[in-house]
């Protein structure tokens, strides 16, 4: 399970040492609330425990001026070619609920009733954030295409 | 018969792709897409979309987790009452995550364990579309089911409790290494799951992924036996019926 909450954290951050802090903190959270845990489906808890830390990071982080770099820089491992970096810069441009939407459904194959529950939203907004998360991934990434076909 | 008239709207396309249409509209859909070329690219570049997400972020479930997320030290902090249940699950479902694409390349080298899920999805499909013989002894008698199996198979056989899914029942199998057990559940929409369990030369392995055509499985050793979870589509909800599954077979130690 925790590779998977991994993966998540990395593409919902987009930087690895804050990925693996919102997975750190995750994992504490939930082993501290144990008692909290009113029954049900662990791994969509622990997918909600991450996304709300990450909406509360993002939320203290917009009190402060931006340092954060917008675009994926990290190297990883593999996923080097150009097409991995369009794809992380086009999640980079997604508002936070569509990326989360996004990468919950496509990325680590959660059914449209967990990412609802997750949000906390009826399923009908799940589906437009889907939606419209996917319309403006392609259109970002078949722009950036264009783009490049015009440079050269 | 649904009406091929309704026309299908973008929601039931993004339904399409993410395996939650209800099986009856597929077909609908499929036809539709043969004749709109506009959404069948739509749809294409949603599939290509998700390819590529995978391509970038896979690699993340191969590196090794680093040692500040280890839940032994975690749960080493002060309040090691809360060890349980959450910290099972996270141990026991390494692999939970890497489900559908990372396991491609586990495919290639055929060992006795894929001929074992070979086999497993094999039976499913000879035998979930059947309507009248699917099973030799139907759920109503699980208690008779499981004393049969488990005597004949030299393992404990049991047909777990699934929610939203009923037994329908369960038969003896060939293995390729003796015998198997086969279970049949089925949802209220009909959509049927099953269970496969054989004698496995790995003692315990992870949970692994495996798709061929419409059908996929789940498939993992534990304690010296196999278990495959096989059904059609939603990886999602194959993920929960073979956790089900797995913490049931947990819970009763053995």
């Amino acid at each position: 399970m925790i590779p998977a909450l991994r993966r998540y954290a990395r593409a919902l951050a987009r930087d690895a040492d804050i990925a693996d802090d919102l997975v750190q903190d995750t994992l504490v959270r939930a082993l501290r609330s144990e008692r909290l845990f009113l029954g049900g489906d662990v791994r969509s808890w622990l997918y909600t425990i991450l996304t709300n830390l990450n909406k509360n990071r993002r939320r203290s982080l917009a009190r402060r001026p931006q340092f954060m770099p917008l675009l994926d820089n990290n190297a990883d491992a593999s996923g080097t070619e150009a097409e991995g970096r369009d794809i992380a810069r086009a999640l980079a441009t997604l508002v936070e609920e569509q990326r989360s939407v996004l990468l919950l459904v496509m990325l680590e194959g959660l059914s449209y009733r967990e990412v609802a529950d997750i949000q906390g939203v009826p399923i009908g907004t799940v589906m437009s954030r889907l939606a419209r998360a996917r319309a403006h991934v392609k259109a970002s990434l078949e722009g950036e295409r264009t783009a490049l076909r015009r440079v050269k | 018969m649904t009406d091929r008239n309704i026309p299908v709207t973008e929601d039931e396309l993004h339904a399409y792709v993410d395996n939650e249409l209800p099986a009856e509209r597929r077909g609908d859909v499929e036809a539709w897409l043969a004749s709109h070329p506009d959404d069948a690219a739509r749809v294409q570049s949603w599939r290509a979309m998700a390819e590529a997400l995978h391509a970038r972020y896979d690699s993340v479930v191969d590196e090794a987790v680093p040692k500040r997320l280890e839940i032994e030290r975690l749960v080493q902090q002060p309040r090691r009452w809360v060890y349980g249940a959450i910290a099972a699950t996270l141990a026991a479902f390494v692999v939970g995550g890497s489900v559908g694409w990372l396991v491609r390349g586990a495919t290639a080298g055929p060992s006795a364990f894929q001929n074992l899920t070979v086999h497993a999805i094999e039976a499913h499909r000879l035998y979930v579309v059947e309507v009248r013989h699917p099973v030799e002894v139907p759920g109503n008698e699980r208690s008779h089911l499981q004393q049969w199996l488990t005597k004949r198979c030299g393992w404990v056989v049991r047909a777990p409790e699934l929610a939203g899914l009923k037994l329908v029942g369960g038969r003896l199998l060939p293995g390729s290494a003796g015998p198997a057990s086969f279970m049949m559940y089925e949802s209220a929409s009909g959509e049927r799951f099953t269970i496969y369990t054989a004698k496995s030369e790995a003692g315990a392995t992870q949970m692994r992924y495996s798709a061929q055509g419409n059908e996929s499985a789940l498939f993992w050793a534990d304690r010296g036996v196999a278990y495959v979870v096989s059904g059609v589509g939603d990886r999602g909800r194959l993920t929960q019926i073979a956790q089900a599954v797995y913490d049931q077979m947990e819970k009763k130690g053995g």
